[in-house]
């Protein structure tokens, strides 16, 4: 017993009208799972704010550690992302699936870019004894400190910042590599001729997914690299 | 004919815009760096800057990369109803901060 019929080369499940209705059903559980996505970062936003306002001496003391060259370049590579990605979609649209799956390609390759000069910011830290929350080994970083002629650590919960600072980052960290996950899987099934131009909606939702992961990024650089 | 009614709402961005896009966010990325470098003749409305800038970014990923222009008004509403909550738990949890009041033990 089938439980889908095919309009115009899309499998329309039975219980919509037609493909319209399919894809703004799909659309509108896409957006309504964003809207926890954004809640999610932003309680941590809300969090880091208020605990800023609270320590600022020992936030500053913090970022001291935070190269803004390094979150800048990051910064560019996911809006460059963003951009592949939408190029993707176009070419969904256009049903050229070989260029759409091109563009995923590049999309998470920009990604990997990502994590690995994240990878290398974090052991970089690592080195210094600069763990998470009270993993945070002061003595070995201001060891470090002093070895490079640099002012020492006077706050005595530097944790707390840093615990914001690889929960935040980290968690979209996570979802950089989540999202080059989906985009591999949508590149696989672009190729495997899964898509045409009416029906691509696996790329619109990780599409926006992406985007997400950007826009999170863009609120998160100023954030931690430039005001600090 | 159910054919054209399927492409009603299928409104395809062409690829200048897009470009287009990518070009002001690149831009305003570097002016966001730009401002960062002279914050120290700003007063400390740096940060004004960068949260504003950042926030022009993310209505133009929004409105064009995420398609939000062409979208129905609903995801519209639904989208920007996660904003307004947050902003609600930010305030809210500020006011509970701001109003306390510091207790000094008598002991």
């Amino acid at each position: 017993m089938s439980t889908s019929r095919v309009i115009d080369g899309v499998n329309v499940q039975t219980h919509y009208r037609d493909v319209e209705h399919q894809l703004s059903a799909a659309k509108q559980g896409i957006w309504l799972f964003m809207v926890t996505e954004i809640l999610m970062f932003g309680g941590l936003f809300v969090g880091y704010a208020l605990y800023h306002m609270r320590y600022p001496e020992m936030f500053a003391e913090g970022a001291r550690f935070l190269d803004w060259r390094l979150g800048f370049i990051n910064t560019l590579v996911l809006i460059f992302s963003s951009f592949t990605v939408v190029v993707g979609i176009y070419y969904c649209q256009a049903n050229q699936m070989k260029k759409a799956a091109a563009a995923l390609g590049v999309t998470i390759l920009c990604g990997v870019i990502f994590m690995v000069i994240k990878y290398f910011e974090y052991t970089h830290k690592f080195h210094m004894g600069i763990y998470p929350g009270n993993m945070l080994d002061l003595a070995k970083l201001n060891h470090h400190l002093a070895e490079a002629g640099e002012p020492l650590i006077k706050s005595t919960n530097l944790g707390l910042y840093f615990g914001f600072y690889y929960c935040m980052s980290g968690l979209h960290g996570i979802h950089v590599i989540l999202g080059m996950s989906l985009l591999g899987w949508c590149m696989f099934r672009a190729l495997r001729g899964d898509f045409n131009a009416n029906y691509y909606t696996a790329v619109d939702g990780v599409g926006i997914f992406w985007h997400i992961v950007d826009l999170v990024w863009i609120f998160l650089f100023p954030l931690l690299y430039l005001v600090g | 004919m159910e054919h054209t009614e399927n492409h009603e709402k299928h409104h395809i961005t062409p690829l200048s815009v897009y470009i287009k896009v990518a070009g002001a966010l690149f831009f305003l990325t570097f002016l966001t760096i730009g401002i960062h470098s002279i914050r120290a003749y700003l007063a400390g409305t740096a940060p004004f800057f960068a949260f504003g800038i950042a926030a022009i970014k993310a209505y133009l990923v929004m409105a064009y990369f995420m398609h939000l222009k062409y979208e129905v008004v609903m995801n519209r509403v639904i989208f920007g109803l996660g904003f307004i909550f947050l902003a609600l738990l930010f305030a809210i949890t500020y006011l509970d901060i701001w109003s306390r009041v510091a207790l000094t033990s008598p002991l």
